[in-house]
């Protein structure tokens, strides 16, 4: 699309024109996202710009509220919570979803559109609703306040990712592949495991990941369901930001900010894969 | 099909039987194979996402309050026609349950309950529960009478009458500003307490605000990635990929770092000499903050949809029309905009479908104004815990996404969804 030759005046104002407004709308995508950066350096206990900072100070930057993430029992808790409630729920919503998505793609499967469409309903359900509907009738049956609870909670919530996934990367499968290895004397766990697995393996991961940010980052069900003890990260910044605003939450942040950034690479470099494996490019 | 063919002899498998029936047994079992797949997680999604949430609608319409705490009473109370206050064989059914329920703790459930229909009956149930101990013989009517004067009054009668059905549509009239007045008949709420046909009106009116804006700001950028050589666009993608995979509650919190009144861009605007600093601009804590940072969550929603729609849209399309010689204006409203309404219907649902359901970030940074009907659920949840009318407007919520949902789903199809 670059600027012909040719261009008059009113072209090229366009052009320029049309180029600076989508660098507007990038800048709004992604300051943000790069202003808590700085902010979480900051020595005093606000979420503003001091003036020493602004003229780059070095005593007006430091680590304290990173020192005070990892010496704060509540935040290093809420780590482990966060991470133990999102590996467990991953590796279920994982292997469910990767079942199912296998099913849902076999032509012979009846109701394939319903059934898909009430597998993934917790993706389309708004969230207040899962956790109040979760909320009633997990604490009925005890549930609540454990973390059995709000594992299962985030597994539901996580399935319709990698049920998706996986469906999309099944779409440009070659089914006379498993025949072949029928055919050859494997029988369907090897099968399984030998040819559709490295197939999929792409497919599964990014389901898997996006299971995994699913319950990593949510805070509704868990609010609802967790007690004291239950606390991940995203509620321990919700209360953060309702009770005791300090820019530890921004140190936090930052932190996560990092992890978005392992994960989107992870991502990318997973659909080249898949791409280059599929024939696609 | 295939007797017809070989002139109604049967054709027949390596085993012996009719190829028909091989067929149909191979197919069964192929079903059979693909549904045992399907069920684990056809289960589990039922146990631990369907059922609760039926049981949440069931809320909505059960009333159990008084027919459980209250047996007698309601027994008594079927065939009172309505006309004047019930007779003592009534009153004497209704000491004797208050009795019950005063010692098991039980009978402020009930008030609470019809207090939601006619307030000042938490405090005349409580107080005769309490009273009704001491009653040790009749004549009952009398002495109720004496424990509050509400129990004078019709219609209180007319509401216990009414909610010894096991069923009530009372909290799904709540949730649209309707009543039932002293008579029993169906009316509006009074002016001043009519609130949630106004909040979800702004639910409705905030959602469409943010996707509006969101098909304004996605447009221009998608067309961008779209038409530059793939090496800009994926550098380019990331900036809207990283907002995408970034914790909704660290967006929020940007957005508070960046609105608050002390925050970056009103010190911006003081700097620039745009507003005096005693005057800074109030942007968050109101409608303004839940419409900027709802809108940036929602952006990469918008985005990605459009971008794939325009990303298979010929560029020679373009390069015919003007070469036909429409002007680039013209060429660019009849051809090429019409080959993006499929992206921007998928884009808007989707946007406009998560915005209404919102939750946390009109919680953290909606002020009173900004909240949306979801931050009102939540209140019922937790806070007033009027259970039955958290689930009436948790099921009109459920019911509009729903009916978006299918309306999606006839447009894109819900194979096509697209994620990252």
């Amino acid at each position: 699309m670059a600027l012909p030759p040719y261009a008059g005046p009113l072209e090229t104002t366009w052009y320029y024109g049309f180029r600076f407004l989508c660098a507007c709308i990038f800048i709004f995508l992604i300051t943000p996202i790069l202003v808590i950066i700085p902010l979480s350096f900051n020595v005093e206990p606000y979420f503003t710009f001091t003036k020493g900072m602004l003229a780059f100070d070095p005593d007006a930057y430091s680590l304290r509220w990173y020192e005070d993430f990892v010496n704060n029992t509540q935040w290093t808790h809420s780590v482990k919570n966060s991470f133990i409630i999102a590996i467990a729920s991953t590796i279920l919503a994982t292997i469910l979803g990767t079942l199912a998505a296998l099913g849902l793609s076999k032509s012979h499967m009846p109701y394939r559109s319903l059934m898909m469409g009430l597998l993934i309903s917790p993706m389309i359900v708004p969230l207040i609703i899962s956790a109040a509907g979760m909320y009633f009738f997990y604490s009925n049956i005890g549930l609540d306040q454990t973390y059995l609870g709000i594992i299962l909670a985030h597994t539901a919530l996580g399935t319709p990712f990698v049920v998706i996934t996986v469906t999309a990367t099944l779409v440009g499968f070659d089914h006379s592949l498993t025949r072949a290895s029928a055919n050859l004397g494997a029988n369907p766990t090897v099968t399984f495991f030998k040819v559709i697995m490295p197939l999929i393996l792409p497919g599964v991961i990014s389901g898997a990941l996006f299971a995994f940010i699913t319950s990593f980052d949510e805070v509704v069900v868990v609010l609802f369901l967790a007690g004291f003890d239950q606390r991940t990260i995203p509620r321990q910044m919700w209360s953060g930001i309702r009770e005791q605003i300090s820019p530890t939450i921004l140190a936090v942040a930052t932190i996560l900010v990092m992890i978005s950034v392992a994960l989107l690479a992870t991502l990318e470099l997973l659909r080249r894969r898949s791409d280059r494996l599929r024939g696609i490019v | 099909m295939a007797n017809e063919n070989t002139g109604g002899e049967l054709v027949l498998a390596a085993d012996g039987t009719p190829l028909k029936a091989s067929l149909n047994k191979a197919m069964r079992k192929n079903r059979i194979r693909a549904l045992l797949l399907v069920t684990p997680l056809f289960v589990f999604i039922l146990f631990s996402f369907l059922i609760p949430i039926v049981d949440m609608t069931f809320r909505s319409v059960d009333n159990w309050h008084v027919g459980t705490l209250m047996p007698k009473t309601t027994a008594a109370l079927a065939d009172w026609d309505g006309k004047a206050l019930p007779d003592e064989p009534v009153f004497a059914a209704l000491v004797e349950d208050l009795q019950v329920g005063a010692k098991a703790r039980e009978i402020g459930k009930v008030g609470t309950r019809l207090n939601y229909e006619k307030s000042g009956l938490r405090s005349m149930i409580t107080s005769s529960g309490r009273k009704a101990l001491k009653v040790k013989e009749g004549p009952y009517k009398e002495k109720v009478l004496k424990m509050h004067k509400k129990w004078k009054e019709l219609s209180t009668w007319t509401v216990i009458k009414r909610n010894t059905a096991p069923f009530t549509i009372g909290y799904y009239l709540n949730a649209v500003d309707m009543k039932y007045d002293d008579n029993g008949e169906i009316v509006r709420q009074n002016e001043n307490r009519r609130i949630y046909g106004k909040l979800f009106l702004r639910t409705f009116a905030i959602s469409l605000a943010i996707t509006v804006i969101c098909v304004i700001l996605a447009y221009p950028i998608s067309y961008l990635l779209a038409t530059l050589p793939l090496r800009y666009s994926n550098l380019l993608m990331i900036f809207v990929l990283l907002p995408f995979w970034t914790s909704l509650l660290v967006r929020t919190t940007a957005w508070i770092a960046m609105l608050q009144s002390q925050g970056v861009l009103n010190d911006l605007f003081v700097f620039f000499g745009l507003v005096s600093d005693d005057n800074r601009l109030q942007l968050i804590h109101n409608m303004t903050g839940t419409i900027i940072a709802m809108t940036h969550i929602l952006l990469p929603f918008m985005v990605l949809p459009l971008y794939s729609v325009m990303k298979t849209i010929p560029p020679s399309y373009m390069r015919a029309a003007l070469s036909l010689g429409a002007n680039p204006l013209v060429a660019f409203v009849r051809v090429y905009m019409p080959q993006t309404l499929s992206g921007i219907g998928a884009g808007s649902i989707l946007v406009f479908i998560l915005s209404i359901g919102y939750y946390i970030t009109p919680a953290l940074v909606g002020g009173t104004d900004g909240t949306l009907i979801s931050n009102q659920i939540a209140y019922h949840m937790q806070s007033s815990l009027n259970w039955g009318l958290a689930g009436a407007l948790g099921a009109l919520l459920l019911f509009s996404v729903l009916a978006l949902y299918l309306l999606y789903n006839k447009i894109v199809g819900i194979d096509n969804m697209r994620l990252g």
